[in-house]
């Protein structure tokens, strides 16, 4: 069960509970926003990446399956 | 079907490398008539009802590999494919929003031939089984594509209605998910992918964005066939393309060649530089810059611009004097840029925001902090909804690496620039 964190930049408003949470996975930016590597969730953390996920004040993190699309083209 | 693998155009024997082929041979004549066009081009070409005919057209586009003029150059068969397979009934919207204020390839495509684009909006529109199509213009060229539109109404010329919209006069207002909630809501402003607006877009439809550029070769192609596209360009980026050629340049404009032309042949249409150059920005201002004797002789494709960290982008060349400071024109563009950040992610509003003033500072000569820039730049880079942050860092990065040297003689209190900044277009803020 692999597993990866990923932000809604719009969403996010620096709050910054996941940090406190995760601070395995999650650091701040200088501005206080959430720096998430691409690496995949372990097992071990899975508990509290879940747990961070929920917490979210501004509901802006989420846990994707690792087969996720890679991103749209920036213009036509 | 076998038939399908042989072009049914390759007879047709139209001289196939001739250009331009989207503009009109003489300028200044204004925009070509619903007549001329037809005289030119020949009428808009009947496509089936049936899916078949669709599908066949579409793969007949893919074996043109016709891709996107817009920046991204994403294949346009793959985009038509995949909203033609949609279950829900698509829309298109034809992309002329031109939002880059140092580009110019779309508006005047917009005033010359609007015909043109025109049809390619309305054929995009049948082959993925759209019921209208939206064509969203820069307020500068409104008027005769108005004009177009209406000629094509009055002479019942369209098999599905066309509806014209005045662009939002923004950076980001041409970027597919900014363009979409523009279309619906009224506001310039990406939204957060995923959805794909071409899965989910305009009120819920799968929704087809494509440059106005790329929808008049398609409209060509839908003519001529793939074979008559491929003899301009090179076998793996075939075709023509439209660059607007700026900065010191005898004859700044716009000019079409076909995609893999030497650069310094580009610059060479546009009368070659008009004094020494230092570098070329390259793509957009979201593009790159490198330094021009060796920019010259790199082939204008993504493959030949690879190697020197740029890429055709929408097709922009920006000579820069070398009396003329890069490092205050960059900063001058990043001010920009930062300014036009939607607002929406942190990073981008406060990334841009510090690196702009951290590159004002090394400009100016007063004290900066590289290390500082370099950390920032990491931290903006890929952490937006849409790429607007990357393409600054990435014109950034270009920057402090080309004008390597100029940076250094700034933090000693020189600089080599001789003429005030201003060689690339920064339109005043509008106060928000």
């Amino acid at each position: 069960m692999s597993a990866r964190l990923r932000v809604d930049p719009i969403a996010c408003e620096a709050r910054g509970l996941c940090a406190e949470i995760l601070p395995e996975m999650i650091t701040l930016d200088d501005w206080g926003y959430p720096l998430i590597g691409g690496a995949d969730v372990p097992a071990d953390l899975y508990a509290e990446a879940s747990e961070a996920v929920r917490l979210c004040p501004r509901l802006a993190l989420r846990l994707d399956g690792p087969d996720r699309e890679p991103p749209a083209p920036l213009a036509s | 079907m076998k038939t399908a693998e042989q072009s049914p155009w390759l007879a047709a024997g139209r001289a196939a490398a001739e250009l331009p082929r989207l503009l009109p041979g003489r300028c200044g004549d204004g925009p070509v008539s619903l007549a001329g066009h037809l005289a030119r081009h020949g009428r808009l070409p009947v496509i089936g009802r049936g899916t078949g005919h669709r599908r066949r057209l579409i793969a007949e586009i893919g074996r043109a590999g016709l891709s996107g003029r817009g920046g991204a150059a994403f294949p346009t068969a793959r985009k038509l494919a995949t909203v033609a397979a949609a279950r829900r009934t698509p829309v298109v919207i034809a992309n002329g929003t031109e939002g880059e204020p140092a580009s110019a390839k779309d508006k005047v495509l917009l005033a010359q031939a609007p015909h043109l684009v025109l049809d390619g909006a309305v054929l995009a529109a049948e082959l993925v089984g759209a019921r209208q199509a939206i064509v969203v213009v820069h307020g500068a060229v409104r008027e005769p594509v108005d004009d177009a539109v209406a000629e094509r109404r009055r002479a019942r010329y369209d098999r599905v209605p066309v509806r014209v919209l005045t662009a939002a006069g923004r950076f980001v207002a041409g970027e597919a998910s900014a363009l979409v909630n523009w279309v619906g809501h009224g506001i310039p402003a990406p939204t957060a992918v995923p959805p794909r607006v071409s899965e989910r877009g305009l009120g819920g439809r799968p929704t087809l964005v494509q440059n106005v550029e790329t929808l008049a070769h398609l409209a060509l192609i839908v003519r001529h066939g793939a074979p008559w596209f491929r003899s301009l360009g090179t076998p793996t980026e075939p075709g023509s393309v439209l660059v607007t050629v700026i900065g010191a340049v005898r004859e700044p404009g716009v000019y079409e060649t076909g995609l893999g032309t030497p650069t310094g042949d580009v610059l060479a249409l546009a009368g070659g530089p008009a004094v020494p150059l230092a570098a070329l920005l390259i793509g957009g201002y979201s593009g790159a810059w490198v330094p021009y004797p060796a920019a010259a002789g790199r082939p204008f494709s993504a493959a030949g611009l690879r190697p020197a960290g740029a890429s055709p982008g929408a097709g922009l060349l920006a000579a820069m004097p070398a009396d003329a400071c890069g490092l205050a024109e960059t900063a001058r563009v990043a001010r920009y840029l930062a300014a036009e950040s939607a607002g929406q992610c942190g990073p981008c509003v406060f990334g841009l925001g510090s690196i702009a003033a951290e590159l004002e500072a090394l400009a100016a000569g007063r004290p900066a902090d590289p290390g500082q820039l370099e950390r920032w730049l990491g931290q903006a880079d890929g952490r937006g909804a849409c790429h607007h942050p990357d393409g600054a860092v990435r014109m950034i990065r270009s920057a402090l690496e080309v004008f390597a040297a100029e940076t250094a003689e700034h933090a000693r209190g020189w600089c080599r620039g001789t003429r005030p900044a201003g060689v690339l277009p920064v339109p005043p803020q509008a106060p928000r």
